[in-house]
């Protein structure tokens, strides 16, 4: 046999390498045990407490959401059970001054940076009036174009930069969204210019139907950070402490001025990708979902606080008869605000209307009055 | 008062803005040191420094998804796409987002973008570097698109769109950038977005055009006159929104109108302004609105491009045809 020419450098070798090098970060196993103490961002009883309190009450706006939504009252929605270590654990890592630039399953985050529940039921039943930010609210609308806001991200991070804040901009997409020229350029951008800006990719396994391994060769999406200079993590995404320790850790690296991190959450969905027709049966089998299920990230997070004695029964239905009557109050508050009209949006599609809308504007006014 | 080229009557115009507002950003592929392609930020980044004036990777997306981001944090992003044939990779960023920011939050969000490109025909570029595609903008709401052909019109127009707080697509012909001078005023001033210019005026026939033709039209009319026809050139400067109101007025005494764009006949400017001629002004008109239109297929390889571009040979023609209905 010949000799193997060019030694020094096999490039398989060189990426099954970096492939291993990306291990799943955990903190809290599925049965609520400390398995990594070293990486236990040692929360305080308060903040472990709160924490509880919003997974609980997001679970409780989700099976309302979806309830809503099949009698009418709520339209476009996208559940989130499965997700709240993945969703909530991050955002609760996060400041007031960080930007949110959120995909459009991200509305519990927006909710608990402050964005009041009427107005994410107005934004469900398309009312404009749901995306109108209060100032000093520092998050866009949910995007629907996949990986539109990993740039945007990119360049609010690099604004943040310029205006020497000591904020990050967030953004979140899914396991296909990293198949997204989008999602590289936003990443490569932000690592270019050192931005702070913080990339999470909930990999809940299925793009709608397609499953993860149909998106990529990449043994974990993390690993994508390689080829922009950046760090990645791959972490449990049904973990909330470790969710929570790895966006930390990439919120203080990215105000010290060490750039962006690209975060992977190994996480699932329970539901449909949204209410508008999709059936999980038709790419899911109930065998995944009770493997899933096992990993509920509220099941093990209940464990470990009650064997704190930080939780109980009582404090649990406390926080979900809160859910519940805030939710219908949120409710009652969409429904009285009244309907869109054609002419609020032809008169808000320029800073000055131009005489062709303004003459639609006209008719459209007239009409609406009869 | 000094003679400029356009390019230069550009880059007067972006110094002018970055010296007036330190939250304006000039940024794009090979803006920085080496002053753009066409150097039309040269010594930029010399004067305002690297954090007012750089290079970004080379990803067009990027670009305008930067300039949203970089608005969102008060900016006022100007960013270049280095040839206009390259919007395709950034259509997202400016139809599905910059032109939407404002209408989607409700009035409460605004992406005051000016993106500067270059386009053209009659340089000889590899392909994607000179087509039209100024329609494609024109039919996405929310964007004001605008087309300079002077120098002095160009620096206007910049500083205009610049401070504009809706986003606007600033399209350089490539051809104008050296092609002649004019006097520019040093100091600022501002051409208002949406108004067109009568660059010649005249009783007998209305040439309705913009870019590059506005030239072609001009020596057209030259050519006419000679047989005694007045022509009237009126220059969109602004093509979205259009000045409807200086279209219907012009047609309206010269009872005769044609429509002359490089872009091609299914793909253009031309087709709205015969609609609102129609619309509005029928009655005043002595003969039917005809184009002057490049043909429909996509712009040529760099040897047929002067077959292809329409001239001011066939605006006369065409003309014609029109004052002898």
């Amino acid at each position: 046999m010949a000799a193997k020419k060019n030694q020094q450098f096999d490039p398989v070798e060189t990426l099954h390498a970096i492939e291993e090098k990306f291990e799943m970060v955990q903190v809290l196993n599925e049965e609520g045990e400390i398995v990594n103490k070293d990486y236990d961002p040692k929360l305080s009883d308060e903040q472990l407490e709160e924490l509880m309190r919003r997974m609980v009450y997001t679970r409780i706006l989700d099976q309302r959401s979806i309830s809503l939504n099949r009698q009418g009252r709520l339209g476009f929605y996208a559940p989130t059970a499965g997700q709240e270590a993945s969703q909530l654990a991050s955002h609760f890592a996060l400041e007031k001054e960080d930007f949110i630039l959120p995909g459009y399953r991200d509305v519990p985050q927006l909710i608990w940076h402050g964005w009041p529940l009427h107005q994410a039921f107005l934004f469900s039943r398309g009312h404009f009036k749901g995306n109108q930010m209060a100032e000093g609210l520092n998050i866009l609308p949910p995007q629907i174009i996949i990986g539109a806001q990993f740039i945007q991200a990119a360049g609010v991070a690099l604004g943040m930069q310029k205006r020497k804040k000591e904020a990050v901009a967030v953004t979140y997409t899914g396991d296909g969204g990293s198949s997204q020229g989008d999602f590289y350029e936003g990443i490569n951008f932000a690592g270019a210019f050192r931005a702070p800006a913080i990339f999470i990719v909930q990999n809940n396994q299925f793009a709608i139907s397609t499953p993860r391994e149909l998106q990529t060769s990449a043994k974990t999406i993390a690993q994508k950070a390689v080829s922009a200079g950046i760090p990645g993590v791959l972490v449990d995404g049904m973990d909330p402490l470790a969710v929570y320790a790895v966006t930390r850790d990439a919120r203080e690296r990215a105000v010290k001025g060490e750039g962006p991190t690209l975060i992977e959450t190994m996480c699932y969905r329970y539901g449909p990708h949204t209410m508008a027709g999709d059936d999980p049966t038709r790419y899911r089998t109930s065998d995944i979902d009770s493997e899933w299920e096992k990993k509920d990230p509220l099941v093990r997070f209940r464990k470990y606080m009650e064997a704190k004695k930080l939780w109980n029964e009582e404090k649990e239905n406390e926080v979900i008869e809160k859910a519940k009557q805030e939710i219908k109050a949120a409710i009652k508050e969409a429904d009285s605000t009244p309907k869109q009209k054609v002419s609020d949006l032809l008169g808000i599609m320029y800073e000055e209307v131009p005489f062709n809308v303004q003459e639609q504007l006209d008719i459209y006014k007239a009409k609406e009055s009869k | 008062m000094a003679q400029l080229t356009m390019i230069q009557a550009i880059t007067d115009a972006l110094k002018t803005e970055m010296q007036n507002d330190e939250n304006v950003l000039v940024f794009g592929e090979d803006v920085g040191n080496n002053g753009g392609v066409f150097r039309a930020t040269e010594g930029l980044q010399k004067e305002f420094g690297e954090d007012r004036v750089f290079d970004t990777p080379l990803a067009e997306s990027g670009i305008g998804g930067l300039a949203i981001g970089l608005a969102l944090q008060g900016y006022r992003p100007v960013a270049e796409i280095q040839f206009f044939g390259f919007v395709f990779e950034v259509m997202d960023s400016i139809s599905g987002q910059m032109a939407r920011m404002r209408y989607r939050s409700g009035g409460t969000l605004t992406s005051p973008v000016t993106i500067r490109s270059p386009f053209g025909g009659g340089v000889h570029t590899p392909e994607m570097h000179a087509d039209s595609l100024e329609g494609l903008m024109t039919s996405q709401p929310g964007l004001k698109v605008v087309i300079p052909s002077t120098p002095y019109d160009a620096k206007g127009l910049l500083i205009s769109a610049i401070r504009d707080n809706d986003p606007v697509i600033f399209l350089e012909h490539m051809k104008l950038y050296r092609s002649f001078r004019q006097e520019v005023p040093e100091e600022e001033y501002t051409i208002p977005l949406g108004k067109a210019d009568v660059k010649r005026e005249g009783s007998d026939l209305s040439i309705i055009t913009y870019g590059a033709m506005v030239q072609e039209s001009i020596k057209a009319a030259e050519e006419l006159e000679k047989d005694g026809h007045s022509v009237e050139v009126i220059d969109l400067r602004t093509v979205q929104p259009l000045d409807i109101e200086a279209i219907i007025a012009s047609v309206e005494k010269t009872n005769r109108a044609i429509v002359v764009q490089e872009a091609q006949k299914q793909a253009g400017i031309a087709a709205s302004v015969v609609a609102e001629i129609n619309d509005r002004a029928i009655l005043s008109l002595e003969a039917p609105v005809l184009r002057v239109t490049a043909p429909d297929s996509v712009f040529p390889f760099s040897q047929a491009e002067q077959v292809w571009l329409p001239n001011a040979k066939d605006i006369v023609e065409t003309a014609e045809k029109v004052l002898n209905f």
